[in-house]
């Protein structure tokens, strides 16, 4: 212990910051790479039993190891380059559809003081990084060279700026509520029980920002970019093996980064729905009753279980309607929530109802 | 000796020239739209460098997240004739190079004149750490300059207003449905149970 006390202090600082930060990298990407795996079993089993079906259940114990064997499948996979398309764009689109997706982590907090990067403008930086992610999806439709490509990443590109708009403005009336662009900020002006949690006064928000978020990853009832009965798969029509891989990856990566968002913004983030006070002072019960990082991963879980019970429910949108919904229905509902928490802000006594 | 933030600010001043530098040579549109988007990314990483985070964050937000996509979206619609795109270049050669080398001379003139150069400004003060760059923005923008700023917004308002009233027309002959009344019908609006007798 002492030696390795030693030689951490004799390597050089920028050296130590470098080092810690991998550490960070690592610590967070890997848990996120497991659970995209298992998300997907897990989507697989949920929806089987909603169908009446069991799910995978061949590999390994009780289907346990599918992800793993999906994995090693799609890597040993042949990835074939399509005549006359774009060979640069076409490799290179993967991988920016992955690495917004994985870049928007960094300013997650997900415990008091565990969060990568503690800059203040936070949930600025997740707005940009997430609008990144359809550089990914449009490079991939125009460099495939093929129609069914092109159409739907035209389809994502429409759907994606769209509803980032409506996703904007809920997320003004979560800073006007925290008086805050810091997300740590965020959460710890939530504290003090499930009753402080924005989810509450800002409900109708709430709402359009969760709806935003299933379109804003193309996922069903919103996945009209790859709308299998239209246009064959949209924009990875022509990915095989890793490359495909690496989208799956993406579209997984952000459902998880939506859902951590939800939590972080709405759900009160790592603390815990009970108030300090109903916490009785046994030694485990305190621990688990507590504030801390398991009360998000539960967050999470549960907002994870509705992307993938919409998927089970809902028919596809049809194009026209996404639009009308994230243009005429959208955009309205958050204009006036915000228009309400200012007036009760400021004109009106019960502007305590919304911080 | 270069100091850690020299390397950074060449580096991606080198990749902001060349990528600029690409958008006005390079032939195919898509392409010269994909190296815009390089050179704003990394005009926002230069501002970062600047402490300027708000300004880089919403740089990145707005053009290279919003604009640029609508750009690209109709970029890749457009069927560009890339043997008409160079069609007249040689008429238009001695214009261009006359009004580029007058550029350059103008900003010679200006530049060497010194009264520009790190001589006649002080270095600003060394932030806080907490300092919250949005913060003081967003106070200036709703004290100081809270006229500018709703004025314009009020410009903007009105180029929305404007652009739909362009845009806008009705055609009697387009079929679309209306979602509040799809929802609102009722079971007797759309059924009708009728009465047979039975044969034999």
């Amino acid at each position: 212990m002492d030696f390795f006390l030693q030689f951490w202090q004799g390597i050089p600082p920028w050296l130590q910051i470098l080092a810690t930060n991998l550490m960070w990298v690592i610590a967070i990407i890997v848990p996120l790479m497991l659970g995209v795996a298992y998300l997907t079993f897990a989507e697989r089993k949920i929806i089987g039993y909603m169908q009446m079906r069991i799910g995978p259940n061949r590999v390994g114990p009780r289907g346990w190891l599918q992800p793993i064997a999906d994995g090693i499948k799609l890597m040993l996979k042949e990835i074939i380059v399509p005549t006359n398309a774009n060979k640069y764009l076409f490799v290179l689109a993967p991988v920016l559809a992955i690495a917004p997706s994985l870049a928007a982590w960094a300013v997650i907090p997900f415990n008091d003081g565990w969060a990568l990067a503690k800059i203040d403008a936070g949930l600025l930086y997740i707005l940009a990084m997430t609008s990144l992610g359809v550089y990914g999806v449009i490079i991939a439709g125009w460099a495939s060279n093929s129609k069914y490509a092109l159409l739907g990443a035209m389809r994502a590109a429409a759907q994606i700026v769209s509803y980032e708009i409506a996703m904007g403005f809920a997320l003004v009336g979560v800073l006007m509520s925290a008086g805050s662009l810091n997300l740590h900020n965020i959460v710890m002006q939530q504290a003090g029980g499930a009753h402080y949690w924005y989810v509450l006064p800002l409900f109708p928000l709430f709402l359009v920002y969760f709806i935003s978020g299933v379109a804003e990853t193309n996922r069903a009832p919103f996945d009209v970019a790859e709308g299998e009965s239209e246009i064959v798969a949209g924009f990875h029509v022509e990915y095989s093996g890793m490359a495909f891989a690496v989208f799956f990856l993406a579209e997984y990566a952000n459902m998880i980064l939506i859902a951590t968002l939800t939590a972080v913004m709405f759900l009160g983030g790592w603390l815990s729905p009970l108030p300090a006070s109903w916490i009785p002072d046994i030694p485990v019960l305190s621990l688990i009753l507590g504030d801390g990082i398991h009360w998000l991963l539960v967050k999470i879980s549960s907002v994870l279980f509705f992307f993938l019970w919409f998927r089970a429910t809902f028919p596809r949108y049809r194009y026209d309607q996404i639009m009308r919904l994230g243009w005429k229905v959208f955009i309205p509902v958050t204009l006036v929530w915000i228009l309400v928490e200012g007036v009760a802000m400021f004109l009106t006594p019960w502007g305590y109802l919304f911080h | 000796m270069m100091s850690f933030q020299h390397i950074v600010f060449f580096a991606f001043s080198a990749i902001l020239v060349f990528a600029a530098t690409m958008v006005v040579t390079i032939r195919n549109p898509v392409k010269a739209a994909l190296y815009l988007v390089l050179s704003f990314f990394t005009a926002a990483a230069l501002w970062i460098l600047l402490q300027a985070e708000f300004l880089a964050i919403i740089l990145v937000l707005v053009y290279v997240g919003a604009v640029m996509v609508l750009f690209l979206f109709v970029v890749m619609m457009l069927d560009v004739n890339l043997a008409r795109l160079r069609e007249g270049f040689g008429e238009y050669l001695a214009i261009g190079l006359l009004v580029a080398v007058l550029l350059l001379l103008e900003m010679i003139l200006i530049l060497s004149s010194g009264d520009f150069g790190t001589a006649h400004m002080t270095a600003p003060a060394a932030l806080a750490a907490d300092e919250s760059n949005t913060r003081a923005l967003g106070i200036l923008l709703y004290t100081d300059y809270l006229y500018t700023f709703e004025i314009a917004g009020l410009v903007l308002l009105v180029a929305i207003v404007a652009a739909i009233a362009l845009a806008m027309r009705k055609r009697k002959d387009t079929k679309f449905q209306d979602p509040s009344k799809q929802v609102r019908v009722n079971r007797d609006d759309r059924v009708r149970i009728v009465k047979m007798k039975s044969g034999k």
